[in-house]
């Protein structure tokens, strides 16, 4: 049903030096801690991580809470910061498609679906044979959600240990190793015109619309790359 | 407190939230082929979209990133990068001297 072959190489994609592990290890064990400070539980912050398994949403929901904020709204908030999630699936997926593989797969899969696996998977997928390229998704997922699960209840036990300033030290790790993953896939011209465009663009639109910031400045950035990468035959 | 019912409401809204883009990716893409012209454009999309929350991470940053200065933040960052780029593309460097460096700044 699983490749193991194929899902084994894609759990250990978490050993080496190129590590989604570090990065992961840093942001939820600060959200662990924040959970915490929030109130939260240790069940509620596992079922968070498990179920929800985006950083920034999980921030959000945090945040939104302490405030006091609507259900709905916490909704509305959250579904905005995340829906960066439907391109990247778009943009992975046909890659993992074969016709022998079940559709059931694909649907529960996509729930791994995070910048660090992400990430790996663009960069690792050529590596495995088209038709086991479900399971080795399926690998990197289940190492990611893994480690950010168990990571979440080191965060949350050990949160009186943290000071401030150890944590902010954390939360900046997320940002850093991603920004750098993301010049290392700056192979092609529309994707560095998109990395590029879409950093400046964000915090711009930012200062007009915090919650559609993301939604504009990706479309607007990424159809400038689109369309100055066809023009250049790339 | 924040009553534990909440709580629990607003984990349930989050999941959903953030499965529906996840599920509308995975049903999307059983019609785009890799090679056509519409999955290139979503590549770029989906890569200036995480540039864009990446960046917002850095300028507006949520939780307790919010509590350091953005010039030290920005000086981090730059560094950072420099590290990486200078290393060879090693990611295990710049991510530990983010961490180290950001701490000390914030205190210095």
């Amino acid at each position: 049903m699983i490749n193991s072959q194929a899902f084994f190489t894609g759990l250990k994609s978490l050993k080496g030096s190129r590590s989604p592990a570090i990065p992961l290890a840093a942001c939820f064990i600060a959200l662990g801690a924040l959970f915490k400070d929030a109130g939260f539980n240790i069940q509620q912050s596992v079922a968070s991580s498990l179920f929800t398994y985006a950083l920034p949403g999980q921030l959000v929901m945090a945040e939104s809470i302490v405030l006091g904020t609507s259900i709905i709204n916490i909704f509305l908030a959250v579904w905005l910061v995340n829906f960066r999630l439907y391109p990247m699936t778009v943009s992975l997926f046909p890659l993992l498609k074969h016709k022998s593989q079940p559709k059931w797969k694909y649907y529960l899969s996509c729930h791994f679906l995070a910048v660090s696996s992400w990430l790996i998977a663009k960069e690792g997928y050529r590596k495995i044979e088209k038709k086991h390229r479900i399971d080795f998704w399926i690998g990197i997922g289940t190492g990611t959600l893994a480690t950010a699960v168990i990571l979440t209840v080191v965060g949350y036990m050990s949160a009186d240990f943290f000071n401030k300033d150890m944590l902010i030290g954390l939360a900046i790790v997320n940002p850093v190793y991603f920004f750098c993953m993301m010049i290392g896939a700056m192979k092609d011209l529309a994707v560095s015109i998109s990395v590029v465009l879409g950093s400046t663009l964000g915090p711009v639109i930012y200062l007009f619309s915090a919650e559609w910031s993301l939604l504009f400045a990706g479309l607007i950035a990424g159809s400038i790359a689109f369309f100055v990468g066809e023009k250049n035959g790339k | 407190m924040v009553s534990s019912q909440i709580i629990i409401l607003a984990i349930i809204a989050t999941s959903i939230a953030t499965f529906i883009s996840r599920f509308m990716g995975a049903l999307t893409s059983e019609k785009v082929s890799v090679k056509s012209n519409i999955f290139k454009w979503f590549n770029c999309v989906a890569y200036s979209t995480l540039a864009a929350l990446l960046g917002r991470m850095i300028i507006f940053p949520a939780g307790v990133l919010a509590e350091s200065e953005i010039i030290i933040r920005l000086i981090v960052f730059f560094v950072c990068i420099a590290i990486f780029i200078l290393s060879k593309k090693n990611l295990v460097l710049p991510t530990i001297a983010s961490a180290i460096l950001l701490s000390f700044l914030t205190n210095f």
